[in-house]
């Protein structure tokens, strides 16, 4: 599959070196427009942090890049297959690509061991002990294997978050998505899972983050994307983009959240 | 450090620990006295009038007879026997009622969730007018205008002369077992033991080498294929009696009484709308972002239904079906409007009639729904404590 460059938008990189392309993306609910024209290329192992107003269009932006929602018009290219209706190439993204939710979306019917263990066995047909090995292994990386034999319900806000993490690296993603994975949590949870994140980002693993922290922002992403209405107004690299904003909407957005 | 300090303690009147007995007392004592009262006026009155005070009507030759019973029953049965015959055609109604509204319900149920805007609000208007009209109404119309209304024995409406139906109710076949049949039965028991072995056996080597198998194929395979196998190696050993029209009545087969028919079918259709609504909000309470975290890892949207979806929609529907089942077994009481002889019309009807041992049959008949449906939501609890989520 070749990426044809839209026009009037030249391709940076090469295509092989891309790990997620969008070219001329748009989305509407209805009559609402949430996505216009949005042009946006990952290189692999690109951590990039996507910001902007709620209801900017952020979260549905990294939702269509899995294909929890569908776009209208344009092109995606996730690890160079083009999603379309096709179920199968709908399932050969969602395998390379890991979500983690703001929610965690943890299955409070299974245990912590059980929900990392789910996928690798019905979609990797793992065996279940080779299974529970490498959950355990992804447990103690996320710095929880002493919670595997218990549910979701028992577990603090960042612990949840941190198994949720989890449960996506045991499908051995290449590509994370994270949608506002600290929003839900107490303010003293958030670095413990922040602390997860930027280990992963210096494992190389490509992330695509919508977050408002700024600050892992500025010490962890190669570029920042702001969006606002639907559209990306400014994408530059951290230091620039916060010393130096080009656009009106993103000074007026910054002076907001950064105080 | 801890330091005790000693609270001084309210005084007599204002002790909310005595206040709190004082109240209890007052209503306990209140209570006993309402009972006695009641009791021992009923006592005065039944004894002033000759009303029988024991249970010796129930070994008390009856001198009625019951148009459906399902143990040996006539007119020189006894009372106690009647009790039973009653007893026991409630029990095949609610039976009937309970099996046969689930599939229905569940049905329904998923029906209206379907993206299919059609069946979605076929769906839904069935459950509309279902909830929202009377049960006793739902009934006299299945019985007085569809059941009644059918033409006679000689013009039956049958559906390739296995099942009649007609003014004198269902005729379906009768199976009429032959020598061999039981190697029929001992098939169908190798073959629900196979199944469950075969799904024991897929498990474990899933567990081992990850391999999926199509286990509800294969398991309704053993189920059906060995008696299948098992009916025609013995050389066909059970035969169908069908319903014949001879002279101006049909004969053979099992006939369903009209009353039972509009019975079981009003009380099935009528609850199958309410647990038709159970399923749909159970399923729709799992929260959508649950489905979106088994897509996101990959699963397909049927691994996802029986993986994530159901087994958490189970534990927030079995509270309310349980409880559906029990207002089956209760509403199935409205037997009584259209003559089908249930505990209600036999035993609380004809029985209390002629013996006037009013307190007694109708304590008797009120315990026998008490103990069903005591059991049943202790049953149920017991299975709820288990399966709760854990938290905390």
């Amino acid at each position: 599959m070749t990426v044809e460059p839209a026009p009037g938008v030249p391709l940076a990189f090469d295509p092989d070196s891309l790990a997620i392309a969008m070219i001329g993306v748009h989305k509407w609910y209805g009559a609402f427009h949430v996505l216009r024209n949005i042009n946006l290329d990952v290189r692999r192992g690109e951590r990039i942090v996507i910001c902007g107003p709620s209801g900017s269009g952020k979260s549905t932006l990294i939702r269509c890049i899995n294909r929890l929602e569908e776009h209208q018009q344009g092109s995606i290219v996730v690890d160079g297959v083009e999603l379309t209706a096709d179920l199968k190439r709908i399932d050969t993204v969602r395998r390379d690509v890991g979500m983690v939710f703001q929610q965690f979306n943890l299955f409070p019917h299974l245990t912590i061991l059980e929900n990392c263990t789910l996928a690798p066995i019905w979609v990797k047909k793992m065996p279940k002990r080779e299974a529970e090995e490498l959950a355990m292994r992804l447990l103690t990386r996320v710095k929880i294997p002493e919670q595997a034999g218990k549910y979701p319900g028992q577990l603090s806000g960042g612990q949840q978050q941190r198994v949720a993490i989890a449960r996506a690296l045991c499908m051995n993603p290449k590509i994370m998505l994270f949608d506002e994975p600290t929003s839900a949590l107490d303010p003293e949870m958030v670095k413990e899972v922040l602390d997860t994140m930027t280990g992963l980002a210096q494992d190389g693993m490509t992330m695509i983050v919508v977050t408002h922290e700024m600050g892992f922002a500025r010490e962890i992403a190669d570029r920042v994307v702001f969006m606002d209405n639907g559209e990306i107004v400014e994408i530059n690299a951290p230091k620039e983009f916060f010393e130096n904003p080009q656009h009106e909407r993103t000074k007026l957005f910054l002076s907001q959240i950064l105080h | 450090m801890t330091q005790t300090v000693e609270q001084s303690r309210p005084s007599f009147f204002n002790d909310p620990r005595i206040r709190g007995y004082a109240y209890q007392a007052l209503l306990v004592a209140a209570l006993v006295a309402l009972v006695w009262t009641a009791a021992y006026n009923a006592y005065v009155n039944m004894e002033a009038r000759g009303i029988p005070m024991g249970f010796g009507f129930w070994d008390q030759t009856a001198g009625f007879d019951i148009s459906q019973k399902l143990i040996p029953y006539s007119s020189l049965s006894t009372y106690g026997q009647a009790f039973w015959v009653g007893l026991l055609n409630t029990a095949l109604v609610g039976a009937l009622g309970v099996l046969l509204a689930t599939p229905l319900g569940f049905a329904i149920g998923v029906a209206r969730l379907s993206p299919n805007w059609i069946l979605a609000r076929i769906a839904q208007v069935y459950v509309e007018i279902m909830r929202n009209t009377p049960l006793l109404l739902q009934l006299l119309f299945w019985y007085n205008a569809v059941l009644k209304a059918l033409p006679g024995p000689r013009q039956s409406i049958t559906l390739t002369s296995l099942v009649f139906l007609n003014n004198r109710g269902l005729y379906v076949p009768k199976p009429v077992f032959g020598p061999g049949s039981q190697w029929l039965a001992l098939a169908l028991a190798l073959g629900i033991v196979g199944a469950f072995a075969y799904r024991l056996w897929a498990r474990r080597r899933q567990a081992l080498t990850g391999a999926q198998a199509p286990v509800g194929i294969i398991a309704a395979a053993f189920c059906l294929g060995l008696p299948a196998i098992a009916y025609f190696a013995a050389g066909r050993p059970v035969e169908f009696d069908l319903a014949q029209l001879v002279g101006f009545n049909l004969r053979g087969g099992v006939q369903v009484s009209p009353e039972l028919a509009a019975l079981a079918f009003g009380l099935i259709t009528y609850t199958a709308g309410f647990i038709a609504e159970i399923v749909r909000s159970g399923v729709l309470a799992v929260s959508s972002g649950q489905s979106e975290a088994a897509s996101a890892l990959g699963l397909r949207s049927g691994l996802t239904m029986k993986l994530v979806v159901i087994p958490q929609a189970m534990r927030l529907i079995t509270p309310p079906l349980t409880s559906q089942y029990l207002s089956l077994v209760k509403n199935s009481s409205l037997a009584v409007f259209i003559g089908y002889p249930d505990l209600v019309q036999v035993f609380a009807g004809t029985v209390l009639n002629q013996t006037q041992a009013a307190v007694q049959v109708m304590a008797i008949t009120m315990g026998v729904y008490l103990v069903i449906s005591l059991a049943v939501a202790l049953a149920l609890n017991v299975t709820n404590a288990r399966h709760a989520l854990k938290e905390r």
